[in-house]
């Protein structure tokens, strides 16, 4: 198959990785959440500046990773820009794949729905004022090895156990 | 389209003869080792022996006592670290690793440093993907009581030099960790000459089949460690107030072992050595090169490691504007298989300053048009992603 066939690849999504819809920070931002995919280090951060009424006057995102899960991050975005938080939590994730058009594997379904569960944790994550608003904050993050390290007991074989 | 399997340092496709090696032990050969005092058990027992010899004789290890049969590489270095690791590490004790480690030689250490109180400390890499060999004298301190060391990056292809790495660890009173996953299938491995302490690498990269892996340790040093897992095979004795471990290897043999698995890793051996390692090494030094040339030549491509002088054969890169995943993506969906992410080296990656990258790993069976295929590839993606 030519490489300018491919469905995954098409110009639709090229242009939304190419010329994101409002990447970036988002100027007074009231909710934001990160989130990445374990698997592939994915990541995406949401900030959104919602008012007293419920509607989400500007939503931007940022992050980093593959084609699929920063163009779908475009769309989701320029979709909800404007909309009310009730309509954002209607938005289901089947939504989502629909609104990206182009099948993908399970696996892939994942990268492209990143920011879908990103923003509907960030419409329940308010910011503290002066919070960080950092986008590439979470870029440098240091691992939570603290929560790695697993209990082990630390009752030990005799040195050598031969008794010969 | 015929399949270009350019991820190799991940898993080998085994041949025939490996496959044959298998299926006959199953079909005729097969019972369980060490037990039995029937005839199946015997001839099951030889060839499992047999494989050992094998091992023995393509690492030029000094005795078959010293070739313990594990699970792989990663049960290999905990093995090392539980029983070793735990015996002798004390609270402010140093485990020497480098930057350039897989996870499978990081993650049993840390753990074992939380057990002991002895601390993990990493020697550093040049920006080129190389050991920084000038500050390795602040870290091999009199505290250093092992050095875990690559012989190959699994990332960088970068081919460290261990007889000098092993010597100035000795020098101060530290033991020497050899993770040799990516080098026994691609390079002529000998311990003796080596001096290494402990050796470890797994059936699945050199054409045996996975669930077998291999630990080479020094004699006196498997002597003095206590067994790792107990159970079955590992003991001489056993009562209600406790037990006698057998003599090795069969004393960090616990269970019954993988059998076919490494009756065909003996297989495997037998195939490479008929090829010769050092014809293996040199066409896949002579595809880095030819694959550096082509990768080269497409903009924007930057290389991971110091060049195909000094690694093996693996090529990791990035493109410019184009995630790992796309390009491994797109590649597949033109028969081209490589690995992309961060190949079990999350520190590693960080280091370089980067999430994710794309890796090409070459065997013997790798040819010439498959890295002109690669690289024609690389340039349809390149061109897909600057359409405007």
């Amino acid at each position: 198959m030519p490489i300018d066939d491919d469905e995954l690849y098409q110009q639709r999504i090229l242009d939304h990785y190419e010329e994101p819809f409002h990447r970036g920070a988002c100027p007074g931002a009231t909710h934001a959440h990160e989130g990445e995919n374990p698997l592939c280090g994915d990541m995406v951060r949401v900030e959104l500046s919602i008012d007293d009424d419920g509607a989400i006057r500007d939503a931007y995102f940022s992050g980093d990773g593959c084609c699929i899960s920063q163009a779908s991050a475009s769309m989701l975005i320029e979709q909800i820009n404007g909309q009310s938080v009730e309509a954002v939590k209607q938005f289901s994730a089947q939504d989502m794949l629909t609104l990206f058009e182009a099948k993908l594997t399970p696996n892939r379904q994942k990268c492209c729905l990143l920011c879908w569960r990103v923003l509907q944790s960030a419409i329940y994550s308010p910011v503290a004022v002066g919070g960080d608003h950092l986008p590439d904050a979470f870029c440098t993050r240091a691992p939570a090895t603290a929560a790695c390290l697993w209990p082990i007991s630390t009752t030990r074989p005799p040195r050598s156990a031969r008794d010969r | 389209m015929p399949l270009a399997y350019l991820d190799n340092a991940a898993t080998t496709q085994r041949p025939r003869q490996v496959i044959q090696a298998i299926v006959d032990t199953y079909e005729k050969h097969y019972a369980n080792v060490h037990r039995g005092i029937h005839w199946l058990s015997d001839q099951s027992t030889d060839l499992y022996e047999e494989a050992r010899g094998k091992v023995q004789a393509f690492i030029n290890s000094p005795s078959r006592e010293e070739i313990i049969f594990t699970h792989g590489t990663t049960e290999s270095i905990n093995l090392v670290a539980r029983s070793w690791g735990d015996a002798n590490l004390k609270p402010g004790d140093e485990i020497l690793l480098t930057e350039m480690e897989h996870h499978a030689n990081i993650v049993p250490w840390q753990q074992a440093a939380a057990r002991t109180g002895a601390v993990v400390r990493f020697l550093p890499i040049t920006d080129d993907g190389q050991l920084a060999l000038d500050q390795l004298e602040n870290f091999l301190t009199p505290r250093t009581r092992l050095l875990a060391v690559t012989a190959i990056s699994n990332v960088l292809g970068t081919i460290n030099p261990l007889e000098q790495l092993i010597a100035r660890a000795h020098a101060v009173g530290a033991l020497v960790l050899v993770d040799a996953a990516q080098s026994v299938p691609h390079l002529k491995t000998d311990v003796q000459a080596l001096n290494a302490d402990f050796l470890v690498f797994s059936g699945h990269k050199m054409l045996g089949p996975s669930g077998v892996g291999v630990l080479f340790g020094r004699r006196e040093l498997l002597e003095a460690m206590p067994p790792f897992l107990g159970g079955g095979s590992m003991i001489s004795r056993v009562t209600t107030s406790g037990f006698e471990p057998a003599e090795l290897p069969a004393k960090l043999e616990a269970g019954t072992p993988p059998i076919v698995s490494a009756i065909g890793l003996g297989a495997a051996i037998d195939y490479l050595s008929a090829l010769g390692i050092d014809a293996i090494h040199a066409h896949e030094q002579k595809l880095s090169a030819q694959a550096h040339d082509v990768l080269s030549s497409i903009g924007g491509i930057r290389f991971l490691g110091p060049g195909p002088e000094r690694t093996s054969g693996i090529v990791s890169f990035t493109l410019e504007r184009v995630h790992a995943h796309d390009i491994a993506q797109l590649l597949d969906r033109q028969g081209i298989a490589v690995r992309a992410g961060h190949h079990c080296a999350m520190p590693l990656h960080k280091r370089l300053g980067i999430n994710a990258s794309s890796r090409a790993s070459f065997y013997f069976y790798n040819t010439a048009a498959e890295v002109e295929r690669l690289g024609r590839a690389l340039e349809d993606i390149k061109r897909l992603f600057r359409r405007k």
